[in-house]
């Protein structure tokens, strides 16, 4: 039954280019890597009970570094997307270690304040992110010569890096380090005295969450072809931080369906309904008040209780 | 022989409030030790020391006669001290069965292991459901901790400690707020603790707890007014002023 459902999500996530038109592909696309953002951020606040309002600092920094080598050196793609991995993940460990001296609303003060120091920095420094014009120009990879350039094409290499991410992740939290994570977050206290180094669990968390959030920059980058400041935005945190809440924070599912949910508003009924953002407030307010712990735990809930038995 | 827990001039105050107030005491390896006091007395201020849960404003703690006073608790417990909780901090929402395997991983390497599921390690489950059935919890191993009663939980508590396979157990009121059915249970859970490992008990309880113990010290406003065997304990006068007022 279980691998019945996997295989036929498989299957419709497979063959949903083949009926979908290039509006709907792009929009799943984009719905991919919002879902891998917002899921790498869930490690952080659903596993990890510490909440960022700083995550796009990595979506940004890779974004921005891929598209800046490729623009000011010249480098390809399969050398500028480790050596942005590698900057993200760096400075992930680097603002982990400052922002986890302090833990609740502090934490989420100094996550907040270390990326937007990053967008003050986009913004202001034009000789290098061309400023509020920002970076334009780029090309997508092209791995093994396969252009990424139709939407179809991109769609199936974002869902493949997607799934390798989300399965990964969810062997991350499945494991020992992972039931010691959501301990941490539980009674951080208790662990430490059963021997749990909370502060070293955390912070790998915290870089972790951070790499999987610069995958996301690049697949954004390569998605849009063109970054700006407003990624690295306290806007672009928080949507990922709604998506995450809104799904169902320490839940796999919670925040793919979140993100969603998030994405779906943002582009497809903005073309209708002009006061979108409005729509998008209500829309939470109500799955805030008749499933305050998220969209995937509300309709388990649901069916446990009224589906079919 | 080296005693199993020595401290010398500790002392610790909350907003110049002294709630250990130069302590020194030493039990030696394989004792069981109580300590009383009437509420404030520091009791658990004193426990949070040993551990490392607050830092101390003087002195020195000794596990052994190794200096542990500038260790990080999870340092502190993988030098073999292990503690219970008198207000309970179990896991809620996990099995008995997957506390006890949290507190197994704080002292194994396995902790750090991402990449593989927890599920798949057998002989740590295998094991944690041993140590349940040592406390007669075996069969609620699979329960989780929200549903089961309190002197279950409280045997629980019990059950992670011993699972560390600690040399000092620090137990902080293991039978507060427990029937007298459920206090002659944990009493006999206690006394089968091993002699390897040194037992160091905190109760407020005088009367259910001085047949656990060899050696009792009194504290009393952070200071340790009286120490010695249960008869002199209970023979001294300031034992009977501390709890008595007379």
């Amino acid at each position: 039954m279980r691998w019945l459902a996997w295989g036929a999500l498989a299957l419709s996530l497979v063959a949903f280019p083949l009926v979908g038109g290039d509006f709907y592909v792009n929009l799943a696309s984009q719905i991919f890597i919002a879902a891998l953002f917002a899921s790498s951020l869930n490690l952080l606040v659903g596993y990890g009970g510490l909440v960022s309002l700083g995550h796009a600092a990595w979506i940004g920094l890779a974004a921005y570094t891929s598209a800046w080598l490729y623009l000011r050196l010249g480098y390809g793609h399969l050398v500028s997307a480790p050596l942005a991995l590698i900057l993200a993940t760096a400075t992930a460990a680097l603002f982990g270690w400052i922002a986890l001296h302090a833990s609740g609303l502090g934490f989420l003060m100094i996550t907040l304040a270390l990326a937007q120091v990053l967008w003050g920095t986009a913004y202001r420094w034009a000789a290098v992110t061309n400023g509020d014009n920002g970076l334009s120009g780029l090309t997508r990879p092209a791995p093994f010569g396969l252009s990424l350039d139709r939407p179809a094409a991109f769609y199936y290499f974002a869902l493949a890096i997607v799934a390798v991410a989300l399965w990964l992740m969810a062997k991350f939290v499945a494991s020992p380090f992972g039931a010691a994570l959501r301990g941490t977050r539980d009674e951080p206290r208790r662990m430490a005295a059963l021997g749990h180094n909370v502060w070293v669990v955390r912070w790998i968390t915290f870089v972790y969450s951070g790499f999987w959030g610069a995958v996301a920059g690049l697949l954004f980058v390569y998605y849009h072809k063109y970054v700006h400041p407003t990624t690295l935005s306290l806007t672009s945190s928080a949507e990922a931080l709604l998506g995450v809440i809104a799904g169902g924070a320490g839940t796999l599912a919670g925040p793919v369906v979140g993100a969603a949910i998030v994405l779906i508003l943002k582009n497809y009924v903005s073309a209708y309904f002009e006061r979108w953002n409005m729509l998008l407030g209500l829309v939470f307010v109500l799955i805030v008040i008749f499933m305050p712990d998220g969209v995937v735990p509300g309709a388990r809930r649901a069916w446990a209780r009224w589906g079919p038995r | 022989m080296t005693p199993a827990l020595q401290i010398e001039g500790l002392k610790k105050a909350f907003g110049g409030l002294p709630a250990t107030n130069n302590v020194s005491l030493s039990v030696p390896a394989g004792e069981r030790r109580l300590i009383i006091g009437p509420n404030g007395a520091g009791k658990t201020t004193l426990f949070n020391l040993i551990t490392g849960a607050l830092k101390a404003d003087a002195g020195t703690v000794r596990l052994f006669g190794e200096d542990i006073s500038k260790l990080k608790p999870h340092e502190r417990a993988h030098r073999g001290l292990a503690r219970t909780y008198q207000i309970i901090t179990l896991f809620p929402r996990d099995s008995l069965e997957h506390n006890v395997v949290l507190s197994l991983l704080g002292v194994s390497k396995t902790r750090w292991n991402a990449l593989r599921p927890l599920t798949g390690e057998t002989a740590l489950h295998a094991q944690a459901r041993r140590i349940l059935g040592l406390v007669g919890l075996e069969a609620r191993a699979a329960r989780p901790i929200g549903e089961v009663s309190y002197g279950e939980k409280r045997r629980v508590e019990i059950a992670m400690a011993l699972a560390q396979k600690p040399r000092l157990l620090l137990l902080d009121e293991p039978l507060a707020g427990l029937s007298r059915e459920e206090r002659s249970g944990i009493r006999a859970l206690i006394k089968g603790i091993a002699r390897e490992v040194t037992v160091v008990m905190i109760e407020h309880d005088m009367d259910t707890a001085l047949d656990l113990a060899e050696r009792v010290t009194v504290l009393h406003y952070g200071n340790v007014i009286v120490e010695g065997t249960r008869s002199e304990v209970v023979a001294d006068p300031r034992t009977r002023e501390v709890y008595l007022g007379n």
